[in-house]
């Protein structure tokens, strides 16, 4: 994480305005300080395990799972950003209401697309991922099967 | 020997994965993750005032009729401010915006909303950023365009500059 919360967003356009917000961010430090984070204590669910050690096994386990939306590249198992504690918090209160971890990854899919799971399904966007081996394999057993025969022609001189 | 340029394969293949990685480098992929909550209809809430004096949101009163703006925000997210005078703009313009503040205290929206204006009809407290994920939101800010019958219609992210802001009154007219 740099200097900065990165769930913050900054105009993806350049212009003007994005130079007037990054004088706004340069100068805000030296207004008023520390207003760059929340001063919301963590939700009751971020940092706190559930009673029941089955259901935060399963908790745990889709947290280990879902990817956090600011911090990218981190579980929200593994992040402290404040957005993957209220996650968790969605995550755990969502358990120990009964739901099940399928239900809750649906339900969060549906919001941010395959993107927040790390094990996204079969798909068009992921089949050269998971067929990638197979092709690779089947492409070197032709060279290799047609170097073997060419090696077994040599005999008779001609070379492809 | 009779096809030595073969040789030379191994370090076109490398030359071309250096050159993609050099222009991945450069040229960094967008990290935005948009919402897919889109053509939905407003996930269900109910959300207490976030700060004295301005009342609280409930999902419900996003379906009267009239397209309008959900402002996804916070006292403590500095591209926010620099957005405060494009909502005033919209406001201006007619648009009923309504905001959604990010765990955010009291005190410190009555602050903001002194400091940088008031455009907000409504403003619900989110503490635990639940609305916020139900949406499918991931920063602050972020503008949700709802229609009359309290249908997400779109999702913008980051901060809404000056030459988006007739474009958004125009979307919002179409949907009436």
């Amino acid at each position: 994480m740099s200097g900065l919360p990165n769930s913050i967003r900054f105009p993806a356009k350049a212009g003007i305005q994005s130079v007037v917000t990054l004088a706004l961010v340069l100068a805000a430090p030296l207004a008023i300080p520390a207003t760059a984070q929340d001063r919301l204590p963590p939700a009751p669910y971020a940092y706190q395990q559930l009673k029941d050690p089955a259901q935060e096994a399963r908790a745990k386990a889709l947290m280990e799972e879902l990817r956090c939306l600011v911090c990218q590249g981190q579980s929200i198992a593994d992040s402290d950003a404040p957005l993957a504690g209220d996650m968790r918090h969605e995550v755990r209160s969502k358990i120990a209401a009964g739901e099940s971890p399928a239900e809750i990854k649906t339900w969060l899919v549906a919001r941010y697309g395959n993107w927040v799971s790390y094990d996204p399904p079969f798909d068009g966007a992921t089949a050269l991922l998971w067929l990638g081996p197979l092709l690779f394999l089947a492409l070197g057993g032709w060279l290799a099967f047609g170097r073997f025969r060419r090696g077994a022609n040599d005999d008779e001189g001609g070379e492809a | 020997m009779k096809n030595r340029w073969v040789l030379f394969v191994p370090l076109a293949i490398m030359g071309l994965l250096f050159g993609a990685f050099i222009y991945r480098l450069m040229t960094p992929p967008d990290t935005l993750i948009q919402s897919q909550w889109i053509d939905k209809p407003m996930p269900l809430f109910d959300l207490p005032p976030a700060t004295a004096g301005v009342a609280g949101l409930k999902s419900s009163q996003l379906a009267d009729g009239r397209p309008r703006l959900v402002n996804v925000f916070a006292s403590w997210c500095i591209p926010c401010r620099a957005e405060a005078p494009q909502l005033e703009a919209l406001k201006a313009a007619g648009v009923p915006i309504d905001g959604i503040a990010i765990r955010d205290r009291p005190e410190d929206v009555a602050m903001f909303l002194r400091e940088y204006g008031n455009p907000f009809d409504r403003i619900g407290a989110d503490m635990q950023s639940s609305v916020q994920i139900a949406l499918g939101s991931s920063g602050v800010p972020e503008t949700f365009l709802i229609d009359g019958k309290g249908i997400i219609r779109e999702q913008i992210q980051g901060v809404i500059l000056a030459d988006q802001v007739p474009e958004i009154v125009a979307k919002l007219e179409a949907m009436k």
